[in-house]
């Protein structure tokens, strides 16, 4: 018999195969028509907004070139949606103003994912009164007005990031246009990311907190692992899903966050332009010309809307228990 | 009750406490000085204007005589970017203005919010719950800064009798409250259907339907109080959210509220407003909290008899 049931169990393992949670997954994905529409939505604009923009940019076309004689040219007339105030072509100002947009919402969930899951991973591995702690000044920092302490920590880490740029422009040669085009952008990133990661360490936590309790975690502790080595090797690829889920469902959140402050002035600043910047101007310019409001606006909410269905799709998706069907 | 609320307003002093230091240190963090926004100083002026604004003592001082005269004296200082102004006056002068359209938008986002998620639950992926899914994602999305402009264009250019922007009538409060409220009514939404649909699969409502009880009657006496639960959880956050994120709002349509004073007090670095606005607004997010938990024990017996 002990040599007859690993022939079996062979075989068995064989017909089974393509029932993983991701496969699964995966098809439940494919059923979800609006979750997949906003998935193909969302790399449809990454391409426009990362490889299209560039490659445009490069052959000549230019999001910052005046043309005064054209201004307001509408949609066809010049350009492929028209011109703003200033006869600056809109199909590249708005794929440019997405770059930015887009770059500050997955760089800010970038550090959102990390810092949530090394922060709500310890929390819920280590558990007792340390995580208690730990989880308190979560519950405390998310009962502060949010937006008023991203803008407050911005405008203090502005300064900073500036002498930073000054002297890699200064001392270590660096190409000054780039350079100040990113150090425009990274004090709002990590200003929305760190207050942003609260919800995350939050999510993380409770994951931990239950995977550490099950019996494969008491295994890596009895064949004598590190503790950094249980958590980050056996706790958090378990708690892949929830994070997916989450991080998709943040980039969204945070667009919206980096629109907001640069609507009202508080967030990138020329010569950097972002989807929020476009609106504001276009909201100016409402009654001489609708397209210059309407084309960012349309570009926004539509990527708005894509990110939001994938991420409740992919909820449905992984974790069928979460959601309410 | 008691403990609850006891432990509410435990929560919100200690938050206050350390939002107040922290937002404190912080503004002064801030490169630049309150008076240098302005034409060029000399330095005794410089000097003369830190001493009236207790700005030439060291920072823990500062500190100090702040929280002292709050206490003490309840006075949050003067403005340094409208000069001669007491931070007190300009919040009890806005204060009512943003409460007023936040009152209001809470109330449309409810009535709006909470009927759509009962009617998407009812009709369970049917047509119905798809659009109305689609609508409250939609409420999402197309935010307060994209549809503020197109409510001026479209619904007040039209009507003679609103007004584009401004705060002098009283229909002047209509279109940033319908602004507003968007969000608010799509969350609502989302989380009434959340609950109700948790609630529609109970053995208790089963019963209920296997007794003949009518549907109508179901809904409104057996599930729709325990389904409001998340959506009221959710009503202190949201109005809390309404009063510190109205500056959007406020800055398309002109209104007087306290989002322009934050702004205004960001971009002059006018500390004692800021100050005072944040000590305002986490006070202001304490009792709308302790509001929904009191909406909540009020609603379920089994919290309040715990």
């Amino acid at each position: 018999m002990s040599t007859a049931a690993p022939v079996i169990k062979s075989e068995s393992v064989v017909a089974e195969k393509g029932s993983s949670l991701w496969a699964d997954a995966y098809v439940r994905l494919k059923k979800n028509k609006l979750a997949m529409l906003g998935g193909i939505i969302v790399i449809l604009i990454l391409i426009l907004c990362f490889i299209v923009a560039p490659i445009l940019a490069a052959s000549g076309m230019n999001a910052n070139e005046q043309d005064l004689t054209n201004r307001f040219a509408g949609i066809g007339e010049k350009g492929i949606l028209g011109t703003d105030q200033l006869g600056r072509d809109l199909f590249m100002r708005v794929l440019e103003g997405g770059q930015i947009s887009l770059l500050v919402a997955i760089l800010a969930t970038c550090m959102t994912v990390t810092i949530g899951v090394i922060y709500g991973g310890i929390a819920g591995y280590v558990g007792g009164k340390v995580g208690n702690i730990m989880m308190r000044i979560v519950d405390g920092l998310l009962a502060m007005p949010f937006l008023i302490i991203v803008i407050l920590f911005r405008e203090i880490i502005t300064g900073h990031i500036d002498d930073i740029a000054k002297l890699l422009i200064d001392d270590w040669g660096w190409n000054d246009n780039t350079v100040l085009r990113f150090a425009n952008l990274i004090p709002l990133t990590i200003a929305i990311a760190a207050f942003g990661w609260l919800t995350m360490g939050r999510i993380v936590r409770s994951a931990a907190a239950s995977l550490s309790k099950q019996e494969f975690v008491e295994a890596a502790r009895s064949l004598g692992l590190s503790h950094t080595r249980i958590l980050f090797r056996h706790i958090v690829p378990n708690m892949l899903g929830p994070v997916i889920i989450y991080a998709t469902l943040t980039i969204p959140s945070f667009i919206l966050y980096e629109a907001t402050l640069s609507f009202i002035g508080l967030g990138i600043e020329p010569p950097n332009s972002s989807w929020g910047k476009l609106i504001q101007e276009g909201a100016n310019y409402l009654e001489t010309n609708l397209t210059v409001l309407a084309v960012p606006a349309v570009m926004f909410s539509l990527t708005l809307f894509a990110f939001n269905f994938l991420g409740d799709g992919l909820r449905d998706a992984l974790d069928p228990k979460a959601s309410k069907d | 009750m008691l403990k609850v609320i006891l432990s509410r307003v435990i929560q919100t002093i200690v938050v206050v406490f350390f939002l107040i230091t922290f937002v404190f240190f912080a503004v002064r963090a801030i490169p630049g000085n309150p008076f240098a926004g302005e034409k060029a100083l000399a330095p005794e002026e410089q000097a003369a204007l830190e001493r009236q604004y207790g700005l030439d003592k060291p920072v823990p001082v500062q500190y100090y005589n702040y929280l002292k005269n709050i206490f003490t004296k309840g006075d949050f200082g003067d403005s340094s970017a409208m000069k001669g102004r007491q931070v007190s006056t300009l919040i009890a002068e806005s204060f009512p203005v943003s409460l007023k359209l936040g009152i209001v938008s809470l109330i449309l986002g409810m009535g709006i919010g909470i009927p759509l998620g009962i009617i998407a639950a009812l009709f369970h992926n049917k047509w119905q719950d798809y659009t109305a899914m689609v609508i409250a994602m939609a409420g999402i999305c197309i935010v307060a800064f994209v549809l503020g402009p197109i409510f001026q264009l479209s619904i007040a250019r039209p009507l003679s009798f609103l007004n584009v922007a401004g705060w002098s009538r009283t229909s002047d409060i209509i279109l940033p409250a319908i602004t507003l409220c968007f969000g608010v009514a799509a969350y609502l939404a989302r989380l009434t259907r959340g609950g109700m649909l948790d609630v529609l699969s109970q053995d208790y409502i089963r019963t209920a339907r296997a007794k003949g009880v009518p549907t109508l009657q179901i809904i409104t006496k057996h599930a729709l109080r325990p389904a409001l639960q998340p959506a009221i959880t959710y009503l202190g956050p949201a109005f809390a959210a309404i009063i510190t994120g109205s500056f959007v709002v406020e800055n398309i349509f002109l209104v007087p509220g306290m989002g322009q004073h934050f702004v205004l007090g960001i971009t002059s670095k006018d500390y004692n407003l800021v100050l005072g606005l944040v000590l305002f607004y986490g006070i202001l997010m304490g009792i709308a909290n302790l509001l929904s938990d009191l909406a909540l024990i009020f609603m379920d017996p089994k919290l309040r008899n715990s």
